[in-house]
């Protein structure tokens, strides 16, 4: 029984998060020897998803897909699930994916792992590693239903190569209105998100005060990465909610996570704890981020960042 | 208005995540319990709406009675009654559809609950109650404002905010942001006192089916100590040598 993707995407644009989720759907494909459907609510007529695992792909482009609505996209899936006999359906991380899953769960009678790290540890029953505790620990989930829905975290198993050839197939679904209507939205176009981003660049209450936080930014703009902050700056007013990282704010699984004058609470460290390398820039050694980093400088941020934008700007140039 | 608020019982924030000899299950040895922080900020939410514009609040959980301090501590920062669903919370479905059952036939308005738990950090029990009862569903809730049956709400998104407009009866998925880290409450003498005899009614329902079952947990490896450098240099050289990063 095939495995169906949740195959995001943003102005026909498919993510990197996507290609992941294509091709850990097609490792796992390969083990239960049966196919990947990609399953797609805009043209994907511009991608070629095939590249990254692939075999087909299920266009349910529709006008009332057009926006992204969790009701309409978990109804459409629900019925791509049931004509292609889906067994297991994969999705992403990502805010929208995180808000459709549990309907789509419900209405499919599927069991539901969130957070998934790796491959299956086994296919019957299926099993997976995923995390809990806020990344402190990871748990090891049988499940009983036969529809399963994973969740992958982003970042925890990177995008491989196919050359397979994915045939578009438009599949019709019927559609009633949802009670949720989107009025406006309130996005910054160009920004790095953090739920995108390979790097980050966060910044605590080291800083002193919000207008200390141009050179956090300038680092951010060289390294092509989103900003974020600790908890107390943003309870103090000096950044946005949004950029919050933590226990109780935004997970970051970047391959890269600087954190500037930020102690390194239990919190803060749980929610980071996903990304990659993590450096540390600060003032005291005996900082508690200092235990959970791979590279730290004891140093003040107002001399280390300037310097460090320099000589990245230097790095660039020499490596572009 | 009728709201019901969603609470979870779970480890204080600062808490040393250890579980027990053969790795089966959470070690609740020396651990603080709390209420969801996500959970607070909604029950904090439904206390705005009690006092500006009426309502009732009930709060409920599922689990056994240890959990029955964290729903006399919402009692006391001003919930009306509180309902504990005697059994254990299994997986996310089984706990949604306990849930649903009290949802049903208290026929609730508004219901809220935070997007995730910190403990299991399932992120699914708010959607699948609202599926489940058939009532309108707002993830990542940071502001919601109700006037009669219509609603208008803020949803987090990734890199920003949607605004979105639905009616009752609602479930929301709520968080920080639908009130300030500020604005949470500290049970005082007075409401203390009154949670005492607050009604805590506690129900049994059909025991549901779980989707899922966890067979054991990990810890996560000791880290290697961290790699100290001098200056700005040393470390792009080892982020694009050794980490190969950038």
């Amino acid at each position: 029984m095939p495995i169906l993707v949740y195959a995001e995407s943003d102005q026909g644009i498919f993510k990197k998060s996507t290609q992941e989720l294509i091709s850990f759907a097609r490792a796992i494909a390969d083990q239960m020897n049966t196919e990947v459907i990609a399953a797609v609510t805009q043209d994907p007529s511009n991608a070629n998803l095939g590249q990254y695992g692939a075999h087909k792909v299920l266009n349910l482009e529709q006008p009332s897909l057009g926006e992204f609505n969790a009701e309409l996209v978990a109804d459409a899936l629900t019925q791509a699930a049931r004509a292609t006999g889906s067994s297991t359906v994969i999705v992403s991380s990502s805010a929208n994916s995180r808000y459709m899953a549990p309907l789509l769960a419900v209405s499919l009678e599927a069991g539901y792992v969130p957070n998934v790290v790796a491959l299956p540890q086994s296919y019957t029953p299926l099993t997976v590693a995923h995390n809990v505790f806020t990344n402190k620990a990871t748990a090891f989930t049988s499940l009983q239903s036969s529809i399963s829905i994973l969740g992958l975290s982003k970042n925890a198993y990177g995008v491989h190569q196919y050359d397979t050839n994915a045939a578009i197939t438009k599949q019709e679904v019927t559609l009633t209105s949802s009670s949720v209507e989107v009025t406006s939205l309130d996005k910054a176009s160009n920004k790095v998100m953090i739920a995108d981003a390979e790097v980050v660049v966060s910044a605590g209450r080291g800083l002193k005060g919000p207008e200390n936080w141009g050179m956090i930014e300038e680092l951010a703009e060289v390294m092509g990465a989103a900003t974020a902050c600790s908890k107390p700056v943003s309870d103090l007013g000096w950044r946005p909610h949004s950029e919050h990282v933590g226990q109780t704010g935004k997970p970051v699984a970047s391959n890269l996570y600087i954190a500037i004058g930020i102690s390194g609470a239990i919190q803060h460290l749980a929610g980071i704890n996903s990304s990659k390398v993590k450096v540390v820039i600060n003032t005291d050694p005996e900082a508690p981020f200092f235990k959970a980093a791979d590279y730290g400088i004891v140093g003040d941020a107002f001399e280390v960042v300037p310097d460090l934008i320099q000589k990245l700007r230097e790095f660039k140039a020499q490596n572009a | 208005m009728k709201i019901l608020v969603c609470i979870s019982h779970v480890p204080d924030t600062t808490s040393k995540i250890n579980f027990n000899a053969d790795q089966t299950a959470f070690d609740t040895a020396g651990v603080q319990y709390v209420i969801n922080p996500n959970d607070e900020f909604g029950l904090t939410r439904a206390l705005w709406f009690k006092e500006k514009q009426g309502a009732t609040i009930h709060v409920v959980n599922v689990g056994g009675p240890e959990t029955e301090p964290t729903l006399r501590k919402a009692l006391a920062i001003g919930a009306d009654e509180a309902i504990r669903i005697n059994q254990p919370a299994t997986d996310g479905y089984s706990v949604a559809q306990a849930l649903a059952i009290v949802v049903q036939e208290g026929q609730y308005d508004l219901v809220i609950a935070g997007r995730e738990s910190i403990d299991y950090n399932g992120g699914m029990v708010p959607g699948m109650v609202a599926k489940i009862c058939g009532y309108a569903f707002v993830n990542t809730c940071i502001g919601l404002d109700i006037d009669g049956a219509s609603v208008t709400a803020v949803r987090e998104i990734d890199g920003g905010k949607e605004n979105l407009k639905t009616t009752l009866p609602l479930v929301i998925g709520g968080q920080k942001g639908l009130v300030e880290e500020s604005d949470l409450r500290i049970p005082n003498m007075r409401g203390i006192m009154q949670a005492r005899t607050k009604p805590l009614h506690v129900k049994q329902t059909e025991h549901p089916k779980a989707m899922s079952q966890t067979l054991r947990y990990e810890k996560p490896a000791p880290k290697q100590a961290v790699t100290l450098v001098e200056n700005a240099e040393q470390l792009i050289n080892l982020l694009h040598h050794e980490a190969k990063v950038i």
